[in-house]
């Protein structure tokens, strides 16, 4: 074993900074990473074991203890529920014999509960052992487990494929793209290579200037200026510089990545070089999550293509004295990794907790080295900036926001799916576009943004106005908000990293005040107690995660208050549901001594 | 534009190269910088060495600005948030944050005070605190700011959640029932030859601190005593030795927290 985990390690150049790539690889093997190992890798990178455990005990996709020889992650997000997770996630509790957070007694089975896998267009949606099972049924499960039993291989179990690239022999995977809506810049004519060939006609700072000009802005939802992003950081002084591209989409209802590394991972490539070329960086890295390791092999492929036209590599892209390349670093189930600096500290092996600033990791980013972190939207749009010219994508969208977004839309629609449309679309065409019946509220931007109802549905989709990384959730007249509100906060538990301490914990108190009102208990002050707190976290927090974490309950409040009210004890300032019979049953256990009917 | 002021206009953090987390990292202070520089806090005009800390410059111009995971000679986390103040109409925590001229800082309006309270409240709810039993009670700056916030009950319900006792170390114990997180021993409590002793395991409210025993079994005594010191509350504790000080005579039952700088106001 230990001279396995040498090799692993050895693998990796004895680099600590690579601890999520030796993480990554005993997993796929063992399964787990245990005491054993964990003292072996300290040992082989002189650290000692906490610290091995730290960064371990951080991914939910990581684990000391074996998860079962079929490792079962079924996906908990709002969406799953409302497609019918509950009857699933039953039924698997049912034929495996265990309980979501455990494995079975043979040690067959493990059973969790997973935040949004990227599959919301097709769920309820499970990974198991790595591969996606999007679309189950209560049938399909009993098939599943009837056959993992009998010794069949999760492969084995694949029972159809995708459409596009999803059926290529690299994928092999039964998710659909769904691509609703094709648009002008992502999903349009493209060759790879075309940007590349021009790219040596452009100094790097010109490519600067052109995407400056073009306004493109962050397509992860915090919409910083591209351009200006790569300008600061060819301005901080640093030897080595580095691109990320942040493929970790982990927004509860977003997949909108999926679709681009799927069908289009060239595009995103080469904007990469890009990006690379601009900056004068030294490598590219893409930060891939790992709930999308099916799409490695397909991935790595089109790198090799990639190295092999020259685009990639010594002289990249024809371009005499640029040395680039770019490796894939995998994620490992931690929403918060989607913020820059905690992405840069989960690429450095550590636990992935955003880091204070200043500094920015546009002077102190990877590996302490000026860095640009850009999410895959971005990237792609930045090739075809330099394609077309920063007039002809000032052209699309709005007056102040440039080009096109794309939209991941799902819930409460007739085609879930992507759709790439221009900014400046309205909520109430967006409903109309998707298919969706008399909706009742929409969840703009996912958990962290704005749960929107009818009385917005005429606003604008663009920075000027109503701004989203593009997760749609749409709701139907029957939902339950406060339900919806509930899934929200506790995926903003389970995802806090656990640094700031209102982040921690005050969405505890936040989520159980919530319940307690969903119970009937309520009373008019736990309304006003649930928007004054939550105030404060946005005030409170380090960083996006915990400074948005209450959204859900503020923009509830804010455009479903009577959805609360509803709820509450009318005209009762004090609890009055006190049940004396419920509070005094443990002491009644223990002296075994029960109230008289 | 704001922006700009924001990215480069305060000095950049000494940073060094090593990718495992450093041992012993000093914070920024007025080591090198000898430009005096003007601010203001509520109001009052004050001055600092340019780049000093803005918890240390506060302090120099005799104001208190609470802290809790914040540790003076350790690199600031910035996780309790109980420092936070508005800086130029932003929140920003100030242990990580160095003054720069001009700046235009509020420390005690109604919305911090009421921030620092929630903070404390949290803190409080969050563990299993009981103090009168608590070998730290009166030492503990968790207990000490419940005082000067004037916590008389939290405002947040009891969760009473269940924490487990780590006694397996030969020096100290460490209690999690009364831990908050503020990473001072994990942040600072290095063998020499930099490996960590304490470390965090798990994330969000699971996460606890952790203890690399056999490292942890090295420690001399004086080490097992400033592990001690440095925890702002009762969790890490020495084993075979305790109570030295009576109660009534324990830091905090002679002065509040934080009097003995504004004293100097």
């Amino acid at each position: 074993m230990s001279s396995h985990v040498q090799s692993i390690v050895e693998k990796y150049g004895k680099d600590a900074s690579r601890l999520m790539d030796i993480f990554h690889d005993l997993s796929n093997e063992e399964g787990c990473v245990g005491c054993d190992e964990i003292a072996e890798i300290a040992n082989q990178l002189d650290m000692s074991k906490v610290d091995v455990e730290q960064t371990l005990s951080f991914y939910h996709f990581y684990s000391k203890k074996n998860c079962g020889k079929y490792s079962i992650y079924l996906n908990d997000s709002i969406v799953a529920e409302m497609m019918g997770r509950a009857e699933v996630a039953d039924a698997f509790e049912k034929a495996t014999g265990t309980k979501f957070g455990s494995v079975s007694d043979d040690g067959m089975f493990g059973l969790y509960n997973t935040a949004c896998i990227g599959m919301n267009d097709q769920e309820p949606a499970a990974i198991i052992n790595g591969v996606v099972f999007p679309k189950i049924t209560t049938y399909r499960v009993r098939e599943l487990v009837k056959n993992f039993r009998s010794g069949k291989t999760v492969d084995e179990m694949i029972n159809s494929f995708g459409g596009g690239q999803n059926q290529s022999r690299l994928i092999r995977a039964m998710v659909t793209n769904n691509l609703n809506r094709r648009g002008a810049v992502i999903f349009s004519d493209y060759e790879a290579g075309s940007a590349l060939d021009k790219l040596s006609a452009y100094r790097p700072e010109q490519v600067i200037e052109e995407v400056k000009n073009s306004n493109l802005r962050g397509r992860g939802g915090a919409g910083f200026p591209a351009g200006l992003k790569w300008d600061f950081c060819t301005k901080s002084e640093g030897d080595i510089r580095y691109v990320l591209c942040n493929a970790d989409e982990g927004e509860p209802g977003t997949f909108k990545d999926r679709v681009i590394l799927t069908e289009q991972p060239q595009l995103l490539f080469e904007g990469m070089v890009i990006a690379g070329y601009a900056i004068s960086a030294k490598e590219g890295i893409l930060y891939l999550r790992k709930e999308y390791e099916y799409l490695e092999n397909h991935l790595e492929t089109v790198l090799d293509e990639f190295r092999k036209k020259g685009w990639l590599g010594n002289d990249a892209a024809g371009i005499e004295g640029f040395n680039y390349d770019i490796r894939i670093q995998f994620g490992a189930g931690a929403y918060v990794c989607g913020e820059e600096s905690a992405l840069i500290e989960s690429c450095e092996g550590k636990r992935g907790e955003p880091r204070n600033r200043p500094p920015f990791p546009v002077q102190v980013g990877y590996l302490n080295k000026p860095t640009v972190v850009n999410n895959v939207e971005t990237l792609c749009s930045v090739v075809k900036v330099l394609m077309h010219g920063s007039e002809w994508y000032k052209s699309l969208g709005t007056k102040e926001t440039s080009g096109t977004k794309l939209l991941s839309i799902s819930g409460d629609v007739r085609y879930p799916g992507v759709f790439e449309v221009e900014w400046g679309i309205t909520i109430k065409e967006m409903l109309e576009m998707a298919g969706a019946e008399n909706p009742k509220a929409v969840q703009v931007g996912g958990p962290s943004g704005r749960l929107i109802g009818e009385n917005e549905f005429e606003r604008t989709i663009c920075y000027e106005d109503l701004p989203t990384g593009g997760a749609m959730i749409v709701f139907g007249q029957d939902r339950n908000i406060l339900e919806v509100v509930k899934n929200f906060t506790d995926f903003f538990i389970e995802e806090s990293c656990g640094s700031c301490a209102p982040c921690r914990y005050l969405t505890v108190i936040l989520r159980n005040r919530l319940q307690k009102i969903m119970e009937g208990k309520g009373i008019a002050s736990d309304i006003y107690d649930l928007e004054h707190w939550g105030k404060q976290m946005k005030n409170a927090n380090r960083c996006g995660l915990g400074q948005t974490a209450a959204n859900p309950i503020l923009t509830s409040i804010e455009n479903f208050r009577s959805d609360y009210e509803a709820k509450i004890e009318k005209g009762k300032d004090f609890e009055t549901k006190f049940d004396l019979d419920a509070a005094i049953q443990e002491s009644c256990r223990a002296v075994g001594r029960f109230p008289q009917a | 534009m704001g922006l700009f002021n924001n990215i480069f206009g305060t000095k950049k953090e000494e940073r060094t190269t090593s990718t495992v987390d450093q041992a012993h990292e000093k914070t920024n202070t007025s080591t090198v910088m000898s430009e005096k520089i003007k601010f203001t806090i509520d109001g009052k005009q004050c001055t600092a060495d340019k780049g000093t800390n803005l918890v240390e410059a506060a302090k120099q111009n005799g104001i208190y600005i609470p802290i809790l995971c914040h540790f003076e000679g350790i690199k600031a986390a910035g996780s309790c948030r109980i420092c936070n103040v508005k800086i130029n109409g932003r929140y920003m925590t100030a242990c990580t944050t160095d003054v720069a001229d001009g700046m235009v800082i509020e420390n005690v309006n109604q919305e911090i005070q009421d921030l620092r309270k929630i903070i404390v409240e949290t803190l409080f709810v969050s563990g299993n605190h009981y103090c009168p039993a608590c070998e730290k009670s009166g030492n503990c700056e968790l207990q000490a700011l419940g005082y000067k916030y004037q916590m008389l009950v939290p405002r947040f319900p009891y969760e009473f959640e269940e924490k487990k006792v780590d006694a397996d170390s030969n020096k100290f114990y460490i209690d999690r029932n009364r831990c908050v997180l503020c990473k001072r021993c994990v942040r600072s409590l290095k063998t020499k030859d930099g490996k960590s002793i304490f470390a965090i395991k798990g994330r969000g409210h699971h996460a606890i601190v952790n203890i690399d025993h056999d490292l942890a079994n090295k420690m001399t005594d004086e080490e097992a005593q400033e592990a001690m010191d440095r925890c702002p509350v009762g969790s890490i504790l020495r084993k075979e030795r305790g109570y030295v000080d009576p109660i009534g005579s324990r830091k905090f039952d002679k002065e509040p927290i934080g009097s003995e700088i504004e004293q100097n106001n």
